[in-house]
């Protein structure tokens, strides 16, 4: 009797054991199977670019070779020709202009506009907000025509300063909805304690919403970047001369002559213009993550 | 440090009335708990005297003047949170000194004050934390040393030690008791928990629909009730009620729970209790005056019977569960005496400590 007893609980996690090992092995392996499958499928365009990027135009006039690979050893010209004999420092230039002028007056609007909206409650407020969120809606190939008409009578048609002005349509409603929930997910307590303290409604703002909400804020940062860098519809419709152009038009209208690709240098002004994000993508997300698990571990 | 009055202070939601005329004094130095159940309006009349609620009418006088329409920051006063609400960007001693550098006052002062109230609080070795790295207690203290540190003239404290767990709440209790003993500010201290407001006041203001229902001292709270709400909220496990009739006897009274339990009313109470003879009452013990027959021979104890419907040992002693008439009645017992579930068992009512409350306006009579 005692001996069955005893080797009943002696097998039986034994084989619940393995049983786990072997569901966690394949559970690891479908993991990485999807996980690699995801890579290969993200990386193909970025690897084509690359690719293309560092090939003589002569290799990829000859359709014979498969264009994944180089077969005539790798050059730089792609990339010499495009910064010394093209507009694309222009554009680059005109570029990072707008954006840090579309960043930073979107951080100010949404941040104060969520700050008014999320916290400091008013009659109104929230159908306000949710007014806001809804402007986001309205696509940017609705609203061109329009702001075509605004963009002229003030005139800034073929001016990049006229995108500063209306970059911020697109980034200023998803910005300030964004900062609106971080700014409402902060305890009410900590404005109540600041305001014991003697703080003023901006010292709250600047003391403590905005370090508190700076996950928030880089997150609303990385999207107004974003939106900026890439726009298309509105630099294409409004800016037509070089030296106004952005990256995004500008590479496009000034390598595509008809019906004449140059493959070779409009890969080379892809990956440079996608080089900044994604820097900057790298820089943030880090400091985003610290900001979030910052004291998580207790010491 | 200072004295706090309010006098017929009204708190209204549009219709919907939060605090109802209500008149409290606490003078300088005093610690007053406002305790209630919830919706009782204690936290709101906390956050009017803090001026985190503005007050449809009456007035709020700290030290003398009235602060009505004073901003918080204006009123000299230190609020501690119940969630703490302590900055999570700062270090503790920045999260303390916060108010000081606000309101501009020397580094070397801010320096002293932060190191005397973490002397105070035992919490030094944290200044330079986070409060993501401190434990519940040591941000309580940390949200208390933010109070200290401003030496304001009242301290308030909202349910401060609600998200503590039990073992915590006690220990923190004590320190609050240690550091008033010490600063001596004049505190008003919201909780809903009775034991908390009876180990830490001076006085308690219970609370009950946005009215003040009684405010004593704790022991005059726990012995003479004012009313059956205060009787029934005060005391741990709480009193039992039992409804009866108020019979004449002679010239004594007796209070008939059922047809098979009846007490003789003291005669020390009789005369209290005369003019309400022949009407229904409701009967009013604790269940530390119902304990076993034995070795409880002096006061005028009288015994009944009682089938125990559920017993639960504690150790120091037994709580036991009976029904007279359908009401269930708590006593409690020495270990040694208590019986088992569905057995009889003998118990005696000290009836010296008795209540009878009106049926009709839940006044203890």
């Amino acid at each position: 009797m005692s001996t069955i007893t005893a080797s009943v609980p002696a097998t039986k996690p034994m084989r619940t054991g393995a049983s786990l090992r072997r569901s966690r092995r394949w559970a690891l392996f479908a993991s990485y199977f999807f996980l690699i499958l995801f890579a290969i499928f993200f990386l193909a365009p970025p690897y084509y670019m690359v690719v293309t990027a560092l090939k003589t135009d002569g290799e990829m006039a000859k359709l014979a070779t498969n264009p994944w690979f180089i077969y005539d050893g790798v050059t730089l010209d792609q990339f010499r020709i495009l910064l010394y004999n093209t507009d694309f420092l222009i554009f680059f230039k005109n570029t990072i202009i707008v954006t840090v002028c579309v960043v930073a007056i979107t951080m100010v609007v949404s941040v104060l506009a969520a700050f008014a909206l999320g916290r400091m409650r008013f009659w109104g407020s929230s159908i306000l907000a949710t007014g806001i969120f809804l402007t986001y809606l309205v696509p940017d190939t609705l609203l061109f025509i329009p702001m075509f008409q605004i963009v002229k009578s003030i005139g800034l048609l073929n001016s990049y300063w006229g995108m500063v002005l209306v970059y911020p349509t697109l980034t200023v409603p998803f910005c300030t909805w964004i900062m609106i929930g971080y700014f409402q997910s902060i305890p009410k307590e900590l404005d109540e304690a600041a305001l014991i303290d003697g703080a003023g409604h901006m010292q709250m703002l600047f003391k403590i919403f905005i370090p508190v909400a700076l996950p928030g804020i880089i997150a609303a940062m990385i999207f107004a970047f974003t939106v900026s860098w890439a726009a298309f519809v509105y630099p294409m419709a409004f800016l037509y001369s070089s030296d106004q152009q952005v990256l995004t038009v500008g590479t496009v209208t000034s390598l595509i002559r008809g019906d004449v690709y140059k493959w070779g240098m409009l890969m080379a002004g892809a990956l440079l213009a996608a080089a900044p994000p994604l820097v900057i993508y790298a820089f943030l997300m880090d400091y985003y993550i610290a900001g979030l698990t910052a004291g998580a571990t207790k010491g | 440090m200072a004295d706090v009055e309010l006098r017929n202070v009204v708190k209204k939601y549009d219709d919907v009335v939060a605090v109802a005329s209500i008149n409290l004094d606490i003078p300088n130095h005093e610690f007053v708990v406002l305790v209630g159940p919830s919706g009782c309006g204690k936290s709101t009349t906390l956050r009017m005297i803090a001026g985190l609620e503005e007050i449809t009418g009456g007035e709020i006088t700290i030290d003398g003047s009235v602060v009505n329409d004073l901003p918080p920051k204006d009123r000299d006063i230190a609020m501690v949170f119940q969630n703490y609400a302590l900055y999570p960007h700062m270090t503790v001693a920045e999260n303390m000194s916060f108010g000081l550098k606000l309101r501009k006052f020397p580094k070397a002062e801010i320096k002293a004050r932060v190191d005397n109230a973490a002397r105070i609080l035992d919490i030094t070795e944290l200044l330079a934390r986070r409060p993501k790295q401190l434990s519940g207690g040591q941000r309580q203290r940390v949200a208390m040393g933010r109070a200290i540190v401003r030496n304001p003239k009242v301290f308030l404290f909202d349910e401060p030690l609600s998200n503590l767990d039990a073992k915590l709440r006690v220990q923190m209790r004590t320190e609050i008791k240690r550091v008033h003993q010490k600063v001596k500010t004049t505190t008003v201290y919201v909780t809903h928990d009775q034991v908390e407001a009876m180990t830490l006041a001076d006085r308690v203001v219970v609370m009950n629909a946005g009215r003040i229902e009684q405010i004593g001292t704790p022991n005059d709270l726990y012995h003479h009730p004012a009313t059956r709400f205060v009787a029934g909220f005060i005391g741990s496990p709480a009193m039992n009620f039992v409804p009866a009739t108020l019979e004449s006897v002679g010239d004594g009274l007796r209070v008939r729970l059922s047809d098979t339990i009846s007490f003789n009313v003291p005669e020390s109470r009789v005369a209290r209790y005369k003019p309400h003879a022949g009407k229904q009452v409701t009967f009013g013990l604790r269940p530390e005056h119902i304990t076993e027959t034995r070795g409880h021979h002096n006061g005028t104890g009288q015994e009944f019977t009682a089938v125990l419907d559920v017993v639960e040992p504690m150790g120091m002693e037994t709580m036991v569960y009976f029904r007279i008439n359908g009401t269930e009645l708590c006593g409690r017992v020495e270990p040694t005496a208590s019986g088992n579930a569905g057995e009889q068992m003998p118990l005696r009512a000290n009836l010296d400590q008795m209540h009878l409350i009106d049926p009709a306006t839940g006044l203890v009579l």
